[in-house]
């Protein structure tokens, strides 16, 4: 095959082994056991996809564990957002949080991330790739999403088609917006009424330590490790769960259920996290700590209208 | 006494019953047909479990209190509509299995049984489909003959094959792909459960019945 007969868009020479084609996830599926999955840290897919002035959900690469080499082969302009890390174009440095234009043939690459876990790249109008149950979502478990439509990782040789674009001029994240991801603020959460309701569990524990990320966190759960919690009753028939559950299994060490989580659940939940603040959760690296703090769901629910309406602002009434 | 508790910040969970059945199963199935055909856009998502409801709405459109006074009509009518359980005939499955599992001595043994008397136990009994989740296409059957009740493997199976027919306490179910799992396996069903290019995308739904049928080992020569 020759260039000529290939698609415009970006060539990636060089990648992490988890590197994925995400957007805001293959909601309307539950019903059937199908994960929403989607972006892990929704603030800054949101802010990516802003910056090009893509619709909220426009597809694009989210990736962790390292850094990126891409040729470009379309002109068009890009944005970086998420973990920090160095961005060079043919050389030349690039600021983060921001949409700049690229022309084809110049060589952009990525560093692996001094801050932070999960990086995400959006380009103009977004990836063209065909979505499967209704997104391009790449669910590795499920085979679903990616490029190929069966839940493949991007490796190094893959094409991302991408159209033409041109901006008058560049734009950037507000400061006021910018995360500290090297000192995440703790993580709060709405707690279960239903788990405090007899007195017989007490929360306490929960709040007052600082919680380890273990190592077998994945896009599915966030593992959490510390002094065991008391057992929580147990819950007679599997359940409906949602993003930022928090589960309790048997051995007193809380689950985070993230992007990638099952639709049903049996173990006993303790709370909710903030959407909000779930992304800052995703970008803390295994083996560091986290500590929660409560908060109530009109609060919660007034963050996320917020949210919405700078981000989603047609999906409004 | 129909529960509506929150589930985190965008989503409802209706407690329908204190205990599943297969009548159950299908007047949810009802319910939840009801509720999106007449509050569809705000409802983002809706996952049934053995006695719940749980559904994910859209902030931008409605919240907690809201949506519970849109349900509240429909509710009861639900409770008092006795066609509903009545005139819903529920689908039913005949899935053709070869019990060939390599927890088949296994289970036999710890049940006191013979191999025969398991797959005999297990093939004659009519399921119901009371949860679907998991995994995609992943049905939860209820229930399992009070002979054949295990708990799950001390240690999960890192990969299950896709297709294995698999026991745990009183449910039994079909892996529709392959992946990590704790239960018992009995055997395997090569008929598709999942393919997300057909309509609906899967083949076991909630409140649908499902026998499995002992397939001769040897016909897989034919």
């Amino acid at each position: 095959m020759t260039d000529a007969s290939l698609p415009n868009g970006l060539r990636v020479l060089a990648c992490t082994p988890l590197t994925l084609l995400q957007d805001a996830g293959r909601w309307g599926w539950q019903h059937l056991g199908v994960s929403p999955s989607g972006v892990m840290d929704l603030r800054a897919a949101a802010w990516a996809n802003y910056l090009l002035g893509n619709p909220w959900g426009t597809p694009l690469l989210e990736w962790a564990l390292g850094g990126l080499r891409l040729q470009i082969k379309q002109d068009t302009w890009i944005a970086v957002c998420g973990a920090e890390r160095s961005i060079t174009l043919d050389g030349q440095t690039c600021p983060h949080a921001t949409r700049f234009a690229v022309r084809s043939g110049q060589l952009l690459e990525l560093g692996a991330a001094v801050a932070g876990l999960w990086g995400y790249l959006a380009v103009a109008g977004g990836f063209q790739v065909k979505p499967v149950l209704g997104s391009v979502a790449t669910q590795m478990r499920e085979r679903l999403g990616g490029l190929g439509g069966q839940g493949q990782i991007i490796k190094a040789g893959d094409w991302l088609p991408c159209h033409r674009a041109h901006y008058p001029r560049a734009a950037h994240r507000p400061l006021a917006f910018k995360p500290d991801y090297r000192n995440p603020k703790p993580v709060r959460v709405m707690l279960n009424p239903a788990t405090v309701k007899d007195g017989s569990w007490t929360d306490a524990p929960f709040w007052e330590q600082r919680w380890r990320l273990s190592p077998s966190s994945d896009r599915m759960g966030i593992r959490l490790q510390g002094k065991a919690l008391a057992a929580l009753p147990v819950v007679p028939w599997s359940q409906g769960v949602v993003t930022g559950s928090i589960q309790l299994p048997p051995d007193g060490q809380p689950i985070v259920l993230m992007a990638d989580r099952q639709t049903i659940g049996g173990y006993p939940v303790l709370g909710w996290a903030h959407p909000l603040d779930l992304g800052a959760l995703a970008q803390i690296p295994a083996g560091q700590s986290v500590q929660f703090q409560p908060i109530e769901r009109a609060q919660v629910q007034q963050d996320l209208r917020c949210f919405y309406r700078f981000f989603r602002p047609d999906a409004q009434t | 006494m129909i529960g509506c508790e929150p589930v985190g910040a965008e989503a409802l969970l209706l407690v329908l019953a204190d205990q599943p059945s297969p009548e159950l199963s299908g007047r949810i199935r009802t319910l939840a047909e009801r509720i999106l055909k007449q509050l569809g856009p705000l409802i983002r998502d809706w996952v049934a479990g053995w006695t719940t409801l749980l559904l994910h709405y859209d902030l931008c459109l409605t919240d907690h209190q809201d949506l519970e006074q849109r349900l509240l009509p429909l509710l009861r009518d639900w409770l008092t509509d006795k066609a509903s359980a009545s005139s819903l005939k529920p689908y039913q499955h005949e899935l053709a299995v070869y019990y060939d599992g390599p927890d088949l001595a296994y289970v036999a043994e710890q049940s006191g049984l013979s191999v025969a008397d398991v797959i005999q136990i297990h093939s004659s009994t009519l399921y119901w489909v009371g949860a679907v989740g998991f995994a995609p296409g992943f049905a939860y059957l209820g229930t399992l003959d009070q002979r054949l009740v295990l708990p799950r493997r001390s240690t999960p199976r890192l990969s299950v094959p896709a297709g294995s027919l698999a026991i745990a306490e009183r449910q039994t179910a079909i892996y529709p792909q392959a992946s990590p799992g704790g239960w018992h396996l009995l055997g395997r069903c090569l008929e598709p459960l999942f393919d997300p290019d057909t309509q609906p995308p899967v083949r076991l739904q909630l409140g649908d019945r499902v026998r499995f049928v002992a397939v001769d080992l040897g016909s897989l020569d034919d």
